[in-house]
């Protein structure tokens, strides 16, 4: 049975659904994400999880029981805020004893307790310190620490790394999973920051406007998204409009107009005559000159903008049909930004296995 | 300094406002019957002041309702203040500050009606009493709302997100932060209760004189140096009183709490 389960949960503020109808479970000792943009409802469902909310309907049950009347405060669920919300007029180990103290604790387990979680998130030092002494990482690790120090059933983690700084950012993702690994306490993340999900997550359910877009594990949901705006969401994509020629078991023949035939992998259920889009990521489309590209699917264009940011470049090429392509390149010739220039003549090209037709 | 201007209009000020302070003091301590001229040093004043016994029941009814009044204000204020910044109800926050902008002698009148009228109740301590609380109220809800307001309201929740109940939230948490804010509310309900003499005049009826009723009593007939010397006293419980909460919590004081 799985550890938490959604069960057609809906919540409305007056005449507008935050979360409609969600359904979900999430497995023990899981790193699950709840990933969307601002106002899609992943954060009313983090709440409604807490506590802090009720569903209109449906029902939401830990370890197979339904939580429907029973408090925030006797759910074994802990909360990471996005703000941290420590409390500041307790020490950093005040802090992280509050849960253990309102547990009933003997005080000499509230210590040693509170000890192993400083000593978990590398805060030993801090101890005395009042939160406004304070970093925003070891407030972080404060917060994450006051949250795990119980081990609760689940810890759900609306946006915690926010408000770091890019560089911060990625040494607390690793350390987040580091931690996840070690405590074994279940997650469900909260994020709108599709990199950050993809690298934290063991599965990610893509949300908008109160809904559940897809469901999967980050490498699948990143090469074959659902629809378009799974697509578009997570990382760069480019998106032509086709119409399916031919399906056949091994392979689907496109045509998009005005640009011929794109050879794709074959989805589940798709027929001849049905019209939609083909969708790929532009590190999947190789660019070079004429003679140097020997893939099936084969276009001539000319560059006509590039960006670059340091370990690659990507390159924006026009088709002959008007149609505009990202590819991607990484820099792999030291002191070189850029492999071609505006107005080059350039081949793209990809494997007839990459890409997908998206029908909606 | 470097603007003389500045230097000298700062004196004025600071003039205008304590120069009549400090005159009293002085002429408290004056060895003469009349505030005209610096007679000698005296204590006698004080003296006379420890023997009137009216004088003294006046301070003690003063006291006694001061601190009545401000504690049971601040208990009902700190509530208020609570519930206008959790429940974002509209009537609510109207109803309890009106009374606050609400000029003194309607509301003295308006009390004296009700107690008489509509409660039927006799004049005296009682109904001073209570009608201090009504104008301490809206206040201390000012100053404790104020104190919330700027507050991330994650906190509370992250309080019962832990497993505090309500309460344990309450007394915790909730408390210990606006603490400031309800030193704040019940000083300014003392020194509100202590020195009013609109709504007390209006409310205490023939049997109760409290300090300022006293003192305005005697002011009919003469300013004597007694007068200076109770005045002085007062002035000192409210220093002294200011000096104790900015101990406890400063930032009350600067009230950008």
């Amino acid at each position: 049975m799985a550890l938490l389960q959604i069960e057609n949960v809906t919540r409305r503020y007056g005449a507008l659904a935050a979360v409609e109808d969600v359904s979900f479970s999430v497995e023990a000792g899981e790193f699950f994400t709840l990933l969307g943009p601002s106002g899609c409802g992943k954060t009313t469902l983090l709440r409604m999880i807490a506590g802090f909310e009720a569903p209109d309907a449906g029902r939401i049950l830990l370890d197979g029981i339904d939580l429907a009347g029973t408090p925030a405060e006797r759910r074994p669920v802990h909360t990471v805020f996005q703000s941290y919300a420590l409390f500041p007029h307790m020490t950093v180990a005040e802090n992280i004893a509050f849960r253990l103290k309102m547990a009933g604790k003997e005080p000499q387990t509230v210590k040693v307790g509170v000890k192993e979680a400083l000593a978990e998130v590398h805060l030993e030092d801090k101890a005395d310190c009042f939160p406004h002494e304070l970093s925003g990482g070891q407030k972080q690790r404060v917060a994450l620490a006051r949250g795990l120090v119980n081990r609760p059933r689940l810890l759900l983690l609306d946006e915690p790394l926010g408000a770091l700084d890019a560089k911060l950012r990625q040494e607390m993702q690793i350390e987040l999973i580091k931690l996840q690994k070690n405590v074994g306490v279940t997650f469900v993340f909260v994020t709108h920051a599709q990199q950050e999900a993809l690298a934290l997550s063991h599965r990610i359910a893509v949300m908008r406007e109160g809904h559940i877009e897809q469901m999967a594990e980050p490498a699948k949901l990143y090469s074959f998204p659902h629809n378009r705006f799974v697509a578009d969401f997570i990382g760069h994509i480019n998106l032509f409009e086709v119409i399916v020629k031919e399906a056949t078991t091994g392979h689907l023949r496109l045509t998009a107009s005005g640009l011929g035939e794109i050879i794709a992998p074959p989805p589940d259920g798709v027929k001849a005559g049905e019209s939609g889009w083909f969708a790929i990521r532009p590190e999947q489309v190789c660019i070079g000159q004429r003679h140097d590209v020997e893939l099936k699917n084969r276009f001539t264009g000319t560059v006509c903008d590039y960006l670059y940011i340091g370990d690659v470049t990507t390159y924006k090429v026009e088709l002959e049909n008007g149609t505009l392509i990202e590819a991607l390149m990484a820099n792999s010739e030291p002191g070189r930004a850029r492999f071609f220039e505006v107005g080059d003549e350039v081949t793209v090209a990809w494997r007839h296995d990459a890409g997908h037709f998206l029908d909606e | 300094m470097r603007n003389k201007w500045l230097w000298v209009a700062s004196v004025f000020v600071y003039a205008f406002l304590y120069l009549p302070l400090v005159i009293v003091i002085a002429y408290s301590f004056n060895d003469s019957r009349l505030n005209a001229e610096w007679v000698g040093f005296t204590l006698h004043w004080y003296q006379v002041l420890l023997n009137d016994e009216q004088m003294l029941r006046a301070a003690l009814n003063s006291l006694l309702i001061a601190c009545t009044a401000s504690g049971i204000a601040t208990v009902l204020g700190t509530m208020a203040g609570i519930a206008i910044h959790r429940y974002k109800l509209k009537l609510l926050p109207v109803l309890v500050i009106t009374p606050v902008a609400m000029p003194e002698i309607l509301l003295g009148v308006s009390l004296l009606l009700f107690f008489i009228q509509v409660l039927n109740l006799t004049l005296g301590m009682l109904s001073v009493l209570i009608a201090h609380i009504t104008f301490c109220i809206g206040f201390v809800a000012i100053i404790v709302r104020a104190r919330l307001a700027g507050m991330d309201e994650s906190i509370f929740e992250a309080a019962r997100d832990l497993g505090a109940t309500p309460w344990q939230t309450f007394r915790l948490v909730t408390l210990p932060l606006i603490l400031p804010g309800v030193i704040a509310g019940a000083l300014m309900a003392f020194t509100l209760s202590i020195d009013d003499f609109v709504i007390t005049f209006f409310t205490a009826g023939v049997g109760v004189a409290t300090l300022p009723l006293q003192i305005y009593s005697m002011i009919k007939i003469a300013v004597t140096p007694e007068v200076n010397a109770v005045s002085t006293l007062l002035m000192m419980l409210t220093l002294g009183m200011i000096v104790i909460a900015s101990r406890i919590s400063p930032e009350a004081i600067k009230g950008n709490a």
